[in-house]
C-alpha cells in the first residue's frame, strides 16, 4: 500500500493515541492532541485538492465520504482545541486525575481513528468493528468522572450501543448472505463498490430484512426515537468536548453507514424503499425531542434531545430522497455539527463559570460573562433554525422540498420545528437574560473554536460558494 | 441433502436454541453462568463442525476462541466476581418465568417465519443455520429485557452474541470472521470489566424501568 491521504488519516491518530498514552505532562499531552488533529484535518482536506486514491478492498474515498471525513476531522481538530483550554480546569478543580487525563488524551485520537475508519473502509465488516471501537471508545470517555451518574450514563449507554451494533451486525451478515450466490465466496461479497455493483441481483427479500436489522443498530447509535435512550444521559454526564464530538460526529458516523446501506437497497430493483421507515421515524424523532425540550432541568440534556430533534430531521430528509431532499439533509447535517459542537462548547464554559449544569441555577449570563452570553445566543438562534443562519437555509429547503411533493408530511415537520423552537427560547431566556444567577467567574474556555464554527455558519446561510453546491448536489445525486 | 454433515450442523445449532430455553428460566445465578458455559460450549462444537463442514480451518480459531474465553474464563471470572462483589444471587425477573417461556417460543416460531422465506433460494445449511441464529438473538434480547440484574442482562448479551457467531459462521466463506468474534471478545471483556469496576451490584438500572427515575439528571 503506498502512502496517500487516506493512510495518514488513519494512521496519524493511531499513532498520536499510542504517544499519548505513554507522555506524562498534560500540558504537552493537550498540545499533541491538537497538533495530531490538525495533521489528520490537513490530510482530509487534501484528498479534496490533490485527488483521491482508487477505490481498492479495503479503502473508498468517494464524493459521499469526503464531505464527512472532511467535516470529522474539523470538528475533530476545533474540538481538542477547545479540550485544551478546557480540560485543564477539570484538573484544578478535581474532577479529573492526571492519568485519566491521559488516558482521555489517548482515548480522543482513538475515537478519531475509529470514525475515520469507519468513514473511509470500503468493506461492511471493517465498517461495523470500526463503529464497534468507537462506541466502546466514547462509552470509557462518558463514565471518566466516575461519579455515579457518570458511570450509569456509561453503562447504560455501552449496553444499548451493545445491542445496537449486534442487530447491525446481524444486518450486516445478511447482506453477505445475499450478495453471496452472486459475487461468490470470499472478502469481495463484503465489498461496499462490489455490492452495489452487484445489487440488482441480489435476493430482494433478504436485502429487506437486513436493512430493517441495520436500521435499529445503526439507527441506535445515530439517536432516533425509540433507540435514543442512552443518548441524553452519554451527553450529560461525560466531559463537555466529549458531548460536542458525540453530537457532532459520532452520530453522523452511523447516519453515513446507514446512508451506504441504504444506497445498496436503492440498486435493487426489488427491494422496498428503505425510505418510508427513515420518514417515519424521523418524524417521530423529532416530534418527540422536540417535545422533550420543554422543562429539561439540566443544560447539556437539553442539547441532546435538540441533536435528537436534527438527526429526526435529517434522517426525514434523507428518507424524502430526490436532489433537493438529499441537498438539504446533507446540508442539515453539515450545518447541525458545526453548531451543535459551537453549542457544546459554549455550554462546557458556562458549566465552569457557574459551577452546575442546572439550567434552574444560571441567569443573566449576557451580563455577567457577555462575549460567552451572547455566543450562547448566537448558538441558540442557529440551532432553532432562523435566518440568517445556515440551519434555516437547509431546514426550510427541507420544509420546501417536503411540501413540493408530500404536503401531508410538512405538517407535522413543521410543526415538530415550531415546538422546538419554543423551548428552546424559554430556555434561552432563563439562562441569557434576567437577573443575573449562579457564579461569575472568567471562563477558562477558548472561544475561538465556538466563533469559528458559528462564523461558518453565518456565512454559510448567507452564502454557500458554488463549488460546494455543485458538490453537494453530486453527493445528493449518489444518494438517489 | 440430508448427509451427516447437514444433520449434525442441524443438532447443534437446534440445541443452542434449547439452551437459550434454559437459560430462561434459570432462578439463580450461579446456574445461569453454568448453562452460560454450556451455551458457549455447545457453540463451540457447532463452529468447530462448520469448519470441518465447509473446510474452513480459520473457523477453528473462532471455535477455540468460544471454547477458551466465553466458556471458561467468562463464567470463572463472573462467578468470582459474584462472591467478591457479594452479588444477590437471585434472578429478579420482570416477567414471570411461564410468559417470558411462552414469549420465546413466540420469537422462535416469528424468526422461523421470517428466516425460512426470504433465504428460500439460499443454501440449506445457511438456511437452517441463519434461522436458529436468530431465534438465539431474539431470545438473548429477551433475557435483557426480562431480567434486572446486571449479571444476568449481560449473560443474556453473551448468548445474544453466540447467536451471532453461529450466523456469521453458518454464512458460507464469510470473511473476517475470526475479525469480528476477536472484536466481540474484546467488547465482553470490557463489559465484565467493566461490571467489576463500576461495581454494579443488584440492579443499576441499564433497561430496568423501574430504577430508571433515580438519575434521570431531572429529579433532584
Amino acid at each position: 500500500m503506498t502512502f496517500n491521504a487516506v493512510t495518514a488519516v488513519l494512521v496519524i491518530p493511531a499513532l498520536a493515541a499510542l504517544v499519548l498514552a505513554v507522555l506524562p505532562n498534560y500540558r504537552l499531552t493537550a498540545y499533541l492532541n491538537v497538533a495530531a488533529a490538525l495533521l489528520t484535518f490537513l490530510a482530509a482536506l487534501s484528498l479534496f485538492f490533490y485527488g483521491r486514491p482508487l477505490p481498492s478492498a479495503y479503502f473508498l474515498v468517494d464524493d459521499l465520504n469526503n464531505v464527512f471525513i472532511v467535516l470529522t476531522t474539523f470538528v475533530g481538530f476545533t474540538t481538542s482545541v477547545f479540550s485544551a483550554s478546557y480540560i485543564g480546569h477539570e484538573l484544578e478543580t478535581g474532577r479529573l486525575t492526571p492519568t485519566a487525563l491521559r488516558f482521555y488524551h489517548a482515548m480522543y485520537q482513538v475515537l478519531m481513528f475509529a470514525m475515520n475508519l469507519a468513514l473511509v473502509t470500503n468493506n461492511i465488516g471493517v465498517m461495523w468493528v470500526a463503529i464497534e471501537l468507537a462506541t466502546l471508545t466514547t462509552v470509557m470517555m462518558v463514565g471518566i468522572y466516575r461519579t455515579h451518574e457518570a458511570l450509569e450514563a456509561a453503562w447504560k449507554y455501552f449496553i444499548l450501543g451493545s445491542v445496537g451494533i449486534a442487530l447491525a451486525l446481524f444486518g450486516t451478515i445478511l447482506v453477505y448472505l445475499a450478495a453471496q450466490p452472486v459475487i461468490g465466496q470470499g472478502l469481495d461479497s463484503m465489498v461496499w463498490t462490489e455490492l452495489v455493483a452487484h445489487a440488482g441481483a441480489f435476493e430482494p427479500a433478504l436485502l429487506n430484512v437486513a436493512f430493517v436489522f441495520l436500521l435499529l443498530g445503526y439507527g441506535t447509535k445515530v439517536g432516533l426515537v425509540p433507540l435514543h435512550a442512552w443518548l441524553p444521559d452519554a451527553h450529560a454526564e461525560g466531559p463537555t468536548p466529549i458531548s460536542a464530538v458525540l453530537s457532532g460526529l459520532l452520530l453522523n458516523v452511523a447516519l453515513y453507514a446507514l446512508l451506504r446501506f441504504k444506497i445498496l437497497l436503492a440498486a435493487n430493483p426489488n427491494a422496498f424503499a428503505p425510505g418510508p421507515l427513515m420518514i417515519s421515524m424521523g418524524l417521530v424523532s423529532l416530534l418527540f425531542a422536540a417535545l422533550m425540550l420543554y422543562r429539561r432541568r439540566d443544560i447539556k440534556r437539553l442539547f441532546a434531545y435538540s441533536s435528537i430533534e436534527h438527526m429526526g430531521i435529517v434522517a426525514f430528509a434523507f428518507g424524502m430522497g430526490g436532489p433537493l431532499a438529499n441537498f438539504a439533509g446533507l446540508l442539515h447535517m453539515t450545518m447541525h455539527s458545526l453548531t451543535k459542537s459551537a453549542i457544546f462548547f459554549a455550554v462546557g464554559s458556562i458549566a465552569q463559570v457557574k459551577g452546575t449544569q442546572k439550567i434552574a441555577d444560571m441567569g443573566g449570563l449576557t451580563e455577567t460573562n457577555p462575549v460567552l452570553g451572547w455566543g450562547l445566543v448566537l448558538g441558540v438562534v442557529a440551532i432553532a433554525g432562523l435566518p440568517p443562519l445556515g440551519l434555516f437555509m437547509s431546514e426550510f429547503l427541507v420544509v420546501s422540498s417536503t411540501f413540493a411533493r408530500e404536503p401531508l408530511l410538512a405538517l407535522p415537520l413543521v410543526l415538530g420545528l415550531l415546538i422546538g423552537i419554543g423551548a428552546l427560547f424559554l430556555c434561552l431566556n432563563s439562562i441569557a437574560f434576567g437577573e443575573p444567577r449562579g457564579g461569575t467567574a472568567k471562563a477558562k474556555g477558548s472561544y475561538v473554536p465556538m466563533f469559528a464554527h458559528l462564523a461558518l455558519v453565518l456565512v454559510a446561510g448567507i452564502y454557500l460558494p458554488g463549488p460546494l453546491v455543485a458538490w453537494f448536489q453530486n453527493v445528493a445525486k449518489l444518494l438517489g | 441433502m440430508h448427509s451427516l454433515i447437514f444433520d449434525i450442523a442441524h443438532m447443534l445449532a437446534g440445541s443452542l436454541v434449547l439452551v437459550s430455553f434454559m437459560l430462561l428460566y434459570q432462578d439463580r445465578l450461579y446456574a445461569l453462568l453454568n448453562v452460560y458455559a454450556l451455551h458457549a460450549f455447545v457453540l463451540a462444537l457447532s463452529v468447530a463442525w462448520q469448519a470441518y463442514a465447509q473446510d474452513a480451518p480459520h473457523l477453528y480459531v473462532t471455535a477455540t476462541i468460544a471454547l477458551v474465553f466465553k466458556a471458561i474464563i467468562v463464567p470463572i471470572v463472573l462467578h468470582r466476581m459474584i462472591v467478591q462483589l457479594g452479588i444477590h444471587r437471585q434472578v429478579e425477573t420482570v416477567v414471570g418465568i411461564g410468559p417470558t417461556m411462552l414469549l420465546g417460543i413466540g420469537l422462535v416460531a416469528l424468526s422461523m417465519v421470517v428466516m425460512l422465506r426470504v433465504t428460500a433460494e439460499a443454501d440449506p445449511l445457511a438456511r437452517e443455520d441463519l434461522a436458529f441464529a436468530l431465534s438465539v438473538v431474539l431470545l438473548g434480547l429477551l433475557i435483557m429485557v426480562t431480567r434486572r440484574n446486571a449479571v444476568s442482562q449481560v449473560v443474556g448479551f453473551m448468548s445474544l452474541e453466540n447467536g451471532l457467531v453461529l450466523a456469521a459462521t453458518g454464512a458460507r466463506g464469510m470473511p473476517l470472521v475470526v475479525e469480528i468474534s476477536v472484536a466481540f471478545s474484546v467488547l465482553i471483556a470490557f463489559i465484565v470489566i467493566g461490571i467489576f469496576l463500576f461495581r454494579i451490584r443488584e440492579r443499576f438500572d441499564t433497561v430496568d424501568s423501574q430504577a430508571l427515575d433515580l438519575f434521570r439528571g431531572e429529579r433532584s
